[in-house]
């Protein structure tokens, strides 16, 4: 549903503040655990849940996020599976957008319309996929669009000015631009380029703009957030949940209340985001 | 010359956004787009300057060795009693396989288009090789991924890669075969996009990659075609290639696909049997997914998770295959069948003993293929084969499959 992405921006933007996005991996390491850390996660101060939906070839992904993929498919997640994790998240929350995240190849196998569909019945607002440019928005992006499910496309340093209108043009919730050239869980750059990069797409779009890749620390977060309208974690948060693991890779106790305490010290540095642009 | 395309052609292909009907296309991540379409552009240009295909023609004549012979083997087709058996010997090109006519094409482009480092995947390490042969030969730095399990039976190779000036780069992810050092190279390029050439060593990935894979391997069945005419004065009845992601197969086919007549098999990889998980047949037993920038045949599980193939043989060990492999299948003009790991290895010690020719186990398959249909043919009927690559590399392989002691 776009109009509850719409939303929350809106509301988070009148607390003058930027938006606190977190990533995690559906199913890591199991679905119960998983279905935990979402429900965590708003009541830490996420504002919006991309939830990462495991595939056994992430080639945009760095090691954390593989090895989360594999502990989640090793769990027998499946994309059914994530899309119920949503179900069962949204009987408590209405209000918290939830983006799934991930590659285009198991969403084609279970079917374009027959995913459309039990997303939309499962609660999801938006899809990032990874490995479907704007020259294949015939694939998903437009049926997804025609059921009021969001498209969010991500920017890269490679993407001039000559070709920021085309990745714009269908783009919707917001836009998602990646701070660097790499995969996840790289080092974050100066955020003075950033602040650059969010203010040339910011010519282009009325679109808000969140900055991810990178972002690992409280002190990230105030730093992007003092210039981009929202700031993505994935890369801490699954590090986070895998520190917490057996050998084996079992949940523990220190699981959840680990994820909770990242985020609520994410989150302080999104409320301090403006005051450090203010400085 | 200015001939209307046909319009029943085979040989069209792909279009404008890289696609063989349903196949191919360009899947990949925003940060690489940019980088396809300019290299798309150069590909555009190059192709139709003059200067860019004589140092390619060059190049092929006295680095590589074209044109390979074609050979008519002429105990082996004494020994199966049925059609006419020739090879076309690729495994005779500067560092024993076909891998090179696509190297040295590429290298090429990366000059024009100012890149300094050269990055590639291998499997059986043919591909890095040949990689790592015309970096140093253009004097630029190379790093090849290549899968672990694949570091590990391909030792021969590693060490020539080395020597040659590459950097090995082991993949441990996955089954450490030829696909998890795909997603590794694609990872190293989206990191490294201002400097790097990504070298791709067979005819799948995004578009512009697998037509222009072809375009370079083409040259392959145009030589072929010719010798043939020279030698019988006919068209063979018969063509037949291994598949791993189909380059070899494509430079073969490609100027007999509209040659109604010419009857055309690809050879994927059986490993040991369809009925499991351990082979490579994603033809034959995969189905139509996304994987490495393009829709093609995949080895995929129920819920789109790629599964790991098996191959006694690492060249053909992907669980997917070029997009117009896949195309040329659902429309009906080449057959793809499976050689199962024990017919390839008994193919490659017929050979050994009958030709004097040592082959590498990929196109063991395809003439496994051949040794099953040469008797069933007339003596007046030709069969031409693919002989991709010689078999040093593999000797090790086999020594110890067979239980000799190296
Ligand atoms: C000799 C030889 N033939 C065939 C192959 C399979 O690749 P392709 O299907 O691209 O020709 C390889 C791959 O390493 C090879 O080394």
């Amino acid at each position: 549903m776009t109009a509850r992405m719409d939303r929350k921006f809106a509301d988070v933007a009148s607390e003058g503040r930027p938006v606190l996005v977190t990533y995690f991996m559906g199913g890591d390491p199991d679905f119960e655990t998983s279905l935990s850390i979402m429900k965590a996660l708003p009541k830490a101060g996420a504002d919006v849940i991309e939830l990462g939906m495991p595939f056994s070839d992430p080639m945009a992904d760095g090691p954390a996020i593989q090895l989360a993929g594999q502990r989640s498919l090793k769990g027998g997640q499946t994309l059914a599976k994530t899309l119920e994790i949503a179900r069962r998240f949204r009987e408590e929350d209405q209000r918290t957008p939830i983006v799934l995240m991930g590659y285009y190849n198991p969403i084609y196998i279970y079917g374009v319309d027959r995913f459309l569909t039990a997303a939309l019945d499962a609660g999801i607002d938006g899809l990032i996929v990874v490995d479907l440019p704007p020259e294949m928005d015939d694939e998903l992006c437009i049926p997804a669009l025609q059921k009021g499910i969001s498209f969010i496309r991500l920017a890269t340093p490679t993407t001039d000015d000559r070709r920021l209108p085309k990745v714009l043009e269908n783009t919707s919730g917001f836009v998602y631009y990646v701070s660097m050239n790499g995969i996840t869980g790289s080092a974050l750059p100066d955020p003075s380029l950033i602040a650059g990069a969010v203010e040339r797409i910011k010519t282009h779009t009325k679109l808000p703009v969140c900055v991810g890749f990178g972002v690992k620390t409280a002190e990230h977060a105030r730093a992007i957030g003092a210039s981009a309208d929202g700031v993505v974690v994935g890369t801490a948060i699954v590090n986070q949940i895998a520190s917490s693991l057996t050998e084996e890779g079992k949940a523990t106790d220190a699981t959840v209340p680990g994820v909770e305490a990242l985020v609520r010290g994410l989150s302080a540095g999104v409320r301090s985001a403006r005051l450090a642009a203010a400085e | 010359m200015n001939e209307a395309p046909k319009l029943n052609s085979f040989r069209a292909g792909p279009d404008e956004d890289g696609r063989f009907g349903i196949f191919g296309g360009r899947f990949v991540a925003e940060t690489l787009m940019p980088l396809i379409l300019d290299l798309q552009d150069e590909w555009d240009k190059a192709k139709n300057d003059p200067a860019f295909k004589a140092e390619l023609d060059n190049l092929g004549a006295h680095y590589i060795g074209r044109p390979s012979p074609l050979y008519f083997a002429e105990r082996l087709t004494a020994e199966l009693g049925g059609a006419k058996i020739y090879f076309k010997r690729e495994e005779l090109n500067h560092t024993g396989s076909h891998k090179i006519n696509n190297c040295i094409g590429q290298i090429l482009l990366a000059k024009r288009m100012g890149k300094t480092r050269i990055i590639a995947e291998t499997g059986a390490g043919q591909h890095g090789v040949a990689s790592a042969t015309v970096a140093a030969r253009f004097g630029l730095p190379c790093v090849v991924y290549m899968g672990a399990t694949d570091v590990e039976r391909q030792a021969p190779n590693v060490f020539r890669m080395k020597l040659l000036g590459a950097e090995v780069k082991p993949v441990t992810a996955g089954n450490g075969t030829l696909k998890d050092a795909m997603n590794e190279a694609l990872r190293d390029w989206v990191t490294n996009v201002d400097n790097t050439y990504y070298l791709i060593g067979t005819a799948a990935g995004p578009h512009p990659y697998p037509e222009m894979v072809r375009d370079f391997q083409a040259v392959i069945g145009q030589e072929a075609k010719d010798q043939m005419l020279a030698a019988e004065g006919r068209l063979p009845d018969l063509v037949v290639a291994a598949v791993g992601g189909g380059s070899n197969a494509i430079g073969i086919f490609h100027s007999f696909l509209d040659d109604e007549d010419v009857k055309i098999v690809g050879v994927e990889a059986g490993g040991k049997g369809l009925e499991g998980d351990e082979h490579c047949a994603s033809i034959t037993a995969g189905s139509p997914g996304v994987l490495h920038g393009n829709r093609t045949y995949l080895l995929q599980d129920g819920d789109g998770q790629i599964k790991e193939g098996h191959s006694i043989s690492a060249g053909l060990d992907y669980p997917g295959i070029g997009p117009e492999h896949s195309w040329l299948n659902d429309v009906g003009r080449v057959e793809y069948v499976p050689i199962m790991d024990h017919e390839a290895l008994e193919a490659f010690q017929v050979l050994t003993r009958l030709e004097g020719i040592i082959p590498a186990l990929e196109p063991s398959h395809a003439l496994a293929e051949v040794i099953k249909r040469a008797p069933k043919m007339g003596k007046d009927e030709i069969i031409l084969m693919n002989l991709s690559g010689r078999g040093d590399k593999d000797i090790f392989t086999v020594g110890k499959i067979l239980g000799m002691g190296l």
